[in-house]
């Protein structure tokens, strides 16, 4: 016989559900740190991870970057011809595309892309017991599917990031020959004269962060999933979700840090 | 045809020992304080209706799941009380043959059978890796699939790319968590053959969880009648099935309907 509902919450049930899962969430990324410098390595699956993130993802951020690159010139543009400042335009545009859009582009875009596609697919293999047979197998699941994964998120999205503010400048570029005479290199140049080592160093941190955001909470949602199929879809989902949720946080609180260095 | 040696059952060695075993999932008792002993070379089939509590019976066994209160020693070991290196050391021992096969999706068959040796077994050639998978895949029938994907296989074959995936490790014990469930007559029947043959040509235990009579029948030297989180009996097939309870009878009853 079932006995009867008899559980006690400490506060409240939703409250308690959400500060278990928080506590759930906190020792799934403690176990990452633990077995992430624990042999063996995978190094052969990381780099196969981070080629497949990076080669599925390229034609979508290379895409998305030339756009952005021509639609934030073409709206800078009216602003500074008011002054006759349009020979700041590269500059300009290098400081955006370099200290913010290309590594929050990239890890809005691999949010939805990778993010997801991590939640599914160990998802799936959660539901119909892959997880189960590896771990039957003596075969740690955690460290071949997570570690890796996460891995190799934070490995490619740095990498995609300054790919995308690469051709986010080639596409602002486009849009600049087309109303000034200027050639690439002498743009590139522009553009780059008012990046500091902190503007790169501060965007590289940036996407390291973003890319280990995207890939451990892919796997957590996937790697907890329940429910069957329909289990499968809500962990993809919520990936996305929390990933976007979280990288907007951190891109606040990675600026805040990054301004009181700039100006200390 | 196939000849194998006469297996034989040791009743002196036990290989899985269960006692007093309990489990609940929240509000819910799913094992009520079951035991029971397999021995070396015997095969239990554990039949129950779905939800009896089967499937979380070999998830115990295997470590997959934790008991409430009760012991379970397998080959020796306690398996709640062992640290991860030493129970991935038992797995090695145990293989598990799971309802819907869990294949690895990505990987080919080949792939999914080469993973646990791979995985486990270090510094070993390229030549021995493929004589262990093709010698496997042999013995369920299915050499010519080796290069298909697992969406490519039907339900059968699927089965025993499951089983073949298990052999590779020579387990001394096999966990069938419901073979047959989902097949046709026929199909089922060549599994239940095939866990035979793994019993006599491998040497192994085996605990074969099922709600399909035939398959407990032919399969099971022994079935363990598992009702509401308990064993109602257990016994070889005959004994169990004249008994005259009217929980056991009405079991078979409703199987029969």
């Amino acid at each position: 016989m079932n006995k009867p509902d008899s559980k006690k919450y400490v506060i409240s049930r939703g409250i308690d559900d959400f500060l278990m899962d928080i506590n759930k969430a906190y020792k799934f990324i403690m176990l990452f740190f633990k077995d992430v410098f624990k042999r063996p390595f995978h190094l052969r699956e990381i780099i196969h991870q981070s080629y497949e993130i990076g080669i599925r993802s390229l034609g979508l951020i290379t895409l998305t970057g030339f756009i952005i690159g021509i639609v934030f010139t073409k709206q800078s543009r009216p602003a500074l011809e008011d002054f006759g400042a349009t020979s700041w335009l590269p500059s300009l545009i290098g400081i955006a595309v370099i200290r913010a859009l290309g590594p929050l582009v990239t890890a809005l875009i691999s949010a939805g892309k990778i993010g997801s596609g991590i939640g599914a697919e160990l998802g799936s293999m959660r539901v119909t017991e892959q997880i189960d047979a590896m771990e039957v197998s003596a075969i740690n699941p955690f460290k071949y599917l997570v570690v890796t994964r996460v891995m190799a998120t934070t490995i490619a999205i740095p990498i995609l990031s300054f790919y995308c503010s690469f051709v986010g400048l080639l596409g602002s570029y486009f849009n600049v020959h087309a109303h000034e005479s200027i050639g690439l290199i002498s743009y590139y140049q522009h553009a780059f004269s008012s990046i500091s080592f902190l503007d790169i160093s501060g965007s590289a941190v940036k996407a390291v962060v973003y890319g280990f955001t995207i890939g451990i909470v892919g796997a957590y949602k996937g790697f907890n999933a329940t429910q069957g199929t329909r289990g499968v879809g809500k962990a993809a989902n919520e990936a996305v979700v929390l990933s976007i949720f979280l990288i907007f946080i951190e891109e606040l609180a990675i600026v805040q840090v990054i301004n009181f260095i700039r100006y200390f | 045809m196939e000849k194998y040696s006469r297996h034989i059952i040791n009743k002196n060695e036990t290989v899985i020992s269960i006692s007093k075993l309990y489990k609940s999932f929240d509000n819910l008792e799913v094992l009520k304080g079951i035991s029971f002993d397999l021995y070396k070379g015997e095969n239990i089939a554990v039949l129950g209706k779905s939800g009896s509590g089967k499937s979380v019976l070999i998830k115990i066994i295997s470590g997959l799941l934790s008991p409430d209160k009760g012991k379970v020693i397998v080959l020796g070991q306690d398996v709640a009380n062992l640290n991860r290196k030493n129970l991935d050391n038992l797995r090695l021992r145990i293989g598990f043959s799971f309802q819907n096969s869990a294949l690895y999706d990505s990987m080919n068959v080949y792939e999914n059978l080469a993973f646990p040796l791979t995985m486990n077994v270090k510094n070993l050639s390229k030549n021995k890796i493929d004589n262990a998978v093709e010698e496997v895949l042999d013995s369920v029938g299915l050499l010519e699939k080796i290069n298909q994907m697992p969406s490519d296989l039907s339900g059968g074959q699927r089965k025993r790319i499951g089983i073949a995936r298990t052999l590779i490790l020579n387990p001394e014990i096999m966990l069938y968590d419901e073979p047959t469930s989902g097949l046709d007559p026929i199909t089922s029947a060549g599994i239940i053959k095939l866990i035979n043959k793994v019993q006599q040509k491998y040497n192994t235990s085996s605990l074969i969880i099922t709600h399909d009579l035939t398959c407990a029948k032919r399969s099971g030297n022994r079935i363990a009648l598992l009702n509401d989180g308990i064993f109602l009996k257990v016994g070889e097939f005959d004994e169990v099935f004249n008994n005259n309870n009217e929980q056991i009878k009405g079991f078979f009853n409703y199987n029969f309907l």
